[in-house]
């Protein structure tokens, strides 16, 4: 039997978002892989270019679904280091409070994730409702559940009330409390471990040769996260601890996220505790937002994502538009160039679990 | 198959889920349970009609271009809204709240209302009201804004002035102008909702210039003053930007959409930025027009007739302009103090309009030295605009004594010795000005520089019938900037005599006035004459408002003419009841230098369009 052609996505329950994969397997084994990306492609990094400073608030959370506020936060901190801007410290702490709410949201957005190709459904229930308490938090505080649009270069559009710092509190205890359970659900279930544990492997030396960030390379034991690396906001000044893992299994990668939210959880306890009272705003102090200029200059900010490092380099020639934004969608690596180098040699009915716990995104590849 | 990586106890651990069999379902049954959006969500829109304005500018920061502005008919025309509202298209609106943030008045909010079903498409295409798109009384608001969410900037950048103790002490112009870091500041604060263009008598292309005045770009900024729309007939320019930018009503700013919840911007102060950063306007505007064998005669060289005569050369007609006294400029040379319009910028504008090949005849009075007749048959049209010259009195008892002067010969006379053309005005110790307009304010400021180089100190004390500063209907920043410099004002007084002992004037003897306007909205003072006020003087200056001097009009043409309360009535491109006279400035319309603009860009219009059809 020869070379047959099988198209894995976009239309796929195993396939996160719009993106395929077109594989060459033979029998049961893939030969060949190569990514097809496109179906999401609305050209952000141009589009930015034709819209105003301000105007593209709007338009960049869309680049990532699960955890639009990473664009958010890149975009501000890149005009703020080109124009020079002190953001208040309280903005500084909400955004960090919004950053690792958004991880927690989209680390529980990757048990439906890998539920979906384990057929443990129960997990994906569980995460999407679970993970809706978290909108429910943004509604109160941005007004908006999916995409937030809430961080504008200078701080934040609004302030963190105290009912709104109840809800959190709520929320988080509650989370941690039904942590345990995913535990149970998942990472002490016999078919879980005999389809993840020592599936799709990567190891470091491909991991830093492609680049990949985030879980997929501290699973292989490398302890890189931006956040401990090079601090942004106040990361300096909670206590959190990075874990890691040494299998670089696709069980090591799922672990990981389950112990981050800890981690996540830990650090919005620390931030509303830390965070002081005052002005959450820099107001416009050179006109209106319609005629907002960041003068001359480039900047390139990266924070850490669910995914691994998020950068915007970002060019102002001083005028009302950016000169260019370039993104650095933190799965390219091991979404577009990735799937040529690990797929290869995979059976097809581990593809999507290569593909859920590597974190494809489609809108970062065609942003 | 035994699994290594597991311990055997955890086996059953995922069984524990079952213990959720049991539990009530955490979703909620839609459409049967409502469940209520958050304090601040981001639903539809309601828009406060009555608030709104129509500006536009929710439009102009949509990001995705979901909002369009609609014109409803039966909203009201008035100066500073327009008759149009938003109309939002939620196929493409991302509920980002920008337009909520950035509204000029604060009428648009958005609601926690978040369901909306319809067959119709249409249906999501709306208008919002107070209503909200259900239609409902109590529409529950969501997100509004807030100072942090603020998209505008409310406060202008400051102007530098001398201040009062400094400025009193000379003739100097004390408004310094922005910088152009200080201008381009301002101009960023700019919608261009367009407001100010319907508000301005001369409909000045105020937003195009603002905008090249942000781009720092001051040679289009010019262009956009001195040539206006040059697609529309130069719709929109203004001769006498200088004098404008300095001492323009700025009704413009009244409409400003700013204004509404913050500061107006300083649009009067922006177009002087731009003319005083550009050292020659012919350098940069190119006025060239192909010569049309037509001649017009322009009576009086104020802002109404040098400006006829600046857009009738544009047009390639000869224009001769005939002034009586000895240099062009009329009231802004000769009404106007120096503090506030210095001669070199008025200069400046006459130059340019000279450039283009205007003659002006200084010293000839039309009537005496030369007869309107004759002026016909030597030109195909004459154009008056001699102004309002007389002075007005109250004629109370004691008027007609010398040291009771007029306003406007008064003015004429001090400016006429600042230029060294005349001798010394009589400078009195203490001095009365009885009147609450502009003029008033003009006199007093001016004898108190004099009084402050003479004597040292000031004395000059200000009365009108209106009862508050609001009421008069001079400037609130004259009122303010002459109390700073020491005068003292008195509103709600009526003269009841000018007090003279022994030949001399002593003061005036003044009554409570209680009501300024009758019912029906027309002048017709009331006074309380038990109550009275003396105010010490030794003289004492009328500005009560000036009258018309028809005197040049050949009595068979005055019976053809048509007046109303003194003024001239023309159509709309200032022709008079004889075709070939046309008319403009205070005599036809009035009060201020920006309306004689515009009468005069109206009657070029008119009389182009009079000589092109063919002379009968």
């Amino acid at each position: 039997m020869g070379e047959v052609k099988l198209f894995f996505g976009p239309n796929h329950p195993g396939m996160h978002g719009n993106f395929s994969v077109h594989m060459y397997v033979e029998g049961d084994t893939v030969e060949r892989a190569r990514p097809l990306p496109g179906f999401l492609h609305r050209g952000f990094e141009k589009l930015m270019e034709r819209r105003l400073w301000y105007q593209n608030l709007a338009l960049i959370p869309r680049i990532c679904v699960p955890e639009p506020d990473i664009n958010e936060v890149c975009y501000a901190m890149a005009i703020e280091k080109i124009a020079k801007i002190d953001v208040p410290e309280r903005a500084q702490w909400i955004r960090m409070i919004i950053l690792e709410l958004a991880r927690i949201a989209s680390h529980m957005m990757s048990f439906p994730g890998i539920g979906g190709p384990l057929g443990l459904y129960t997990s994906s229930f569980w995460g999407v409702a679970d993970r809706d308490r978290i909108l429910d938090i943004f509604e109160s505080l941005t007004g908006a559940r999916i995409y937030h649009m809430f961080i504008v270069p200078g701080g934040v559009r609004k302030d963190l009330t105290p009912k709104i710092q109840d809800l959190i509190v709520k929320t988080l205890d509650y989370i941690e409390g039904r942590l345990p359970d995913y535990e149970d659900l998942i990472f002490k279930n016999r078919i879980v471990h005999t389809r993840l544990k020592g599936i799709a492997l990567l190891d470091r030396e491909t991991a830093l040769e492609l680049g990949v960030t985030g879980v997929g390379l501290r699973a292989t034991g490398v302890p890189y996260d931006i956040r401990k690396v090079d601090p942004y906001l106040f990361y300096d000044k909670v206590d959190f601890e990075i874990p890691t893992a040494t299998d670089g299994d696709a069980y090591s990668r799922v672990y990981l996220k389950y112990l981050e939210i800890y981690q996540s959880i830990k650090i919005i306890r620390q931030c509303l505790e830390k965070m002081p009272e005052g002005k959450v705003n820099v107001p416009l102090s050179e006109g209106s937002a319609l005629r907002y200029k960041v003068p001359k200059g480039q900047a390139y900010v990266h924070i850490e994502s669910t995914r691994g490092e998020y950068g915007y380099f970002m060019v102002s020639d001083g005028g009302e538009k950016p000169y260019r934004v370039a993104v650095r969608g933190a799965s390219y690596p091991q979404t577009f160039i990735g799937v040529e180098k690990y797929l290869p040699g995979t059976r097809i009915e581990d593809v999507p679990i290569w593909l859920s716990t590597m974190d494809v995104c489609a809108p970062e590849v065609d942003r | 198959m035994k699994n290594k990586t597991m311990p055997d106890k955890d086996f059953f651990s995922p069984i524990k889920a079952w213990k959720f069999l049991f539990k009530k379902p955490v979703t909620i049954k839609v459409p049967y349970v409502k469940r209520e959006a958050a304090e601040r969500y981001r639903g539809f829109h309601i828009n406060d009609w009555n608030e709104c304005i129509g500006c536009g500018t929710c439009a102009k920061i949509c990001p995705t271009d979901a909002i369009k502005m609609v014109e409803v008919d039966d909203l009201p025309q008035e100066y500073g809204q327009k008759p149009q509202r938003p109309v939002i298209d939620y196929g493409r609106c991302s509920f980002c709240a920008m337009c909520v943030d950035i509204c000029t008045t604060g009428s648009l909010k958005m609601t926690r209302e978040y369901v909306h079903i319809s067959p119709e498409p249409e249906d999501f295409i709306f208008a919002p009201t107070e209503k909200g798109i259900h239609g409902i009384e109590e529409v529950p608001v969501g997100w509004v804004r807030d100072e942090a969410s603020e998209l505008l900037e409310l406060e202008r950048v400051e102007m530098e002035m001398l201040d009062g103790e400094e400025r009193v002490q000379s003739f100097i112009e004390y408004v310094k102008g922005y910088s152009k870091e200080q201008a381009i500041h301002e101009a960023a604060r700019c919608v261009e909702c367009a407001l100010c263009t319907d508000r301005c008598p001369q409909h000045m292309q105020i937003p195009e210039y603002i905008k090249a005045i942000w781009k720092d770009d001051l040679n289009d900024a010019l262009k956009w003053l001195l040539k206006g729309d040059e697609t529309n007939n130069m719709l929109g320019a203004n001769p006498f930007s200088a004098v404008c930018g300095r001492v323009c009503t700025h009704k413009c700013e009244e409409a400003c959409s700013i204004g509404n919840r913050g500061e107006a911007i300083a649009i009067r102060w922006l177009k002087r930025y731009i003319v005083d950063n550009v050292s020659d306007y012919k350098k940069i505007i190119e006025i060239k027009p192909a010569k049309k064998d037509k001649k017009i005669a322009i009576i009086g060289s104020g802002p109404a007739g040098l400006s006829a005569a600046y857009f009738l050369s544009t047009m390639g007609y000869d224009v001769e302009v005939f002034e009586s006294l000895s240099k062009p400029g009329g009231v802004m040379r000769y009404g106007i103090p120096s503090y506030r319009l210095p001669d070199e910028a008025l200069d400046k504008d006459i130059a340019f309009i000279q450039a283009l090949g205007v003659k002006i005849h200084v010293g000839i009075s039309v009537g005496k030295d030369i007869s309107l007749e004759s002026l016909k048959e030597k030109y195909d049209a004459v154009f008056i605009s001699t102004g309002f010259s007389l002075g007005r009195s109250t004629k109370v008892p004691g008027t007609d004594h010398e040291d009771v002067l007029q306003a406007l010969p008064l003015l004429r006379e001090i400016r006429d010795y600042l230029r060294g053309e005349g001798p010394k005005p009589k400078i009195p110790k203490s001095l009365v000005v009885i009147g609450g307009g502009n003029v008033a304010m003009d006199v007093a400021r001016s004898i108190a520089r004099l009084q402050k180089v003479e004597y040292g100190q000031v004395d000059v004390k200000v009365t009108s019938l209106e009862r508050t500063f609001d009421e008069m209907p001079a400037d609130m920043e004259e009122i303010e900037e002459g109390s700073e410099e020491g005068i003292e004002f008195y509103p709600g007084w009526g003269p009841v005599r000018i007090i003279i002992d022994e030949e001399k004037i002593k003061g005036v003897e003044l009554k409570k006035c209680v009501e300024v306007f009758d019912e029906n909205g027309r002048f017709n003072p009331k006074f309380d004459e038990i109550q009275k006020l003396y105010l010490d003087a030794d003289m004492v200056v009328e500005a009560i408002g000036q009258a018309p001097d028809y005197s040049y009009l050949p009595e068979d043409l005055k019976e053809q003419l048509e007046f109303v309360r003194g003024r001239l009535v023309t159509n709309e491109y200032r022709q008079t009841n004889i075709e070939w006279l046309f008319a403009g400035g205070d005599i036809v319309n009035g009060p201020d230098i920006i309306h004689g603009v515009a009468d005069g860009y109206w009657a070029a219009r008119g009389i182009d369009e009079y000589l092109s059809k063919g002379v009968k």
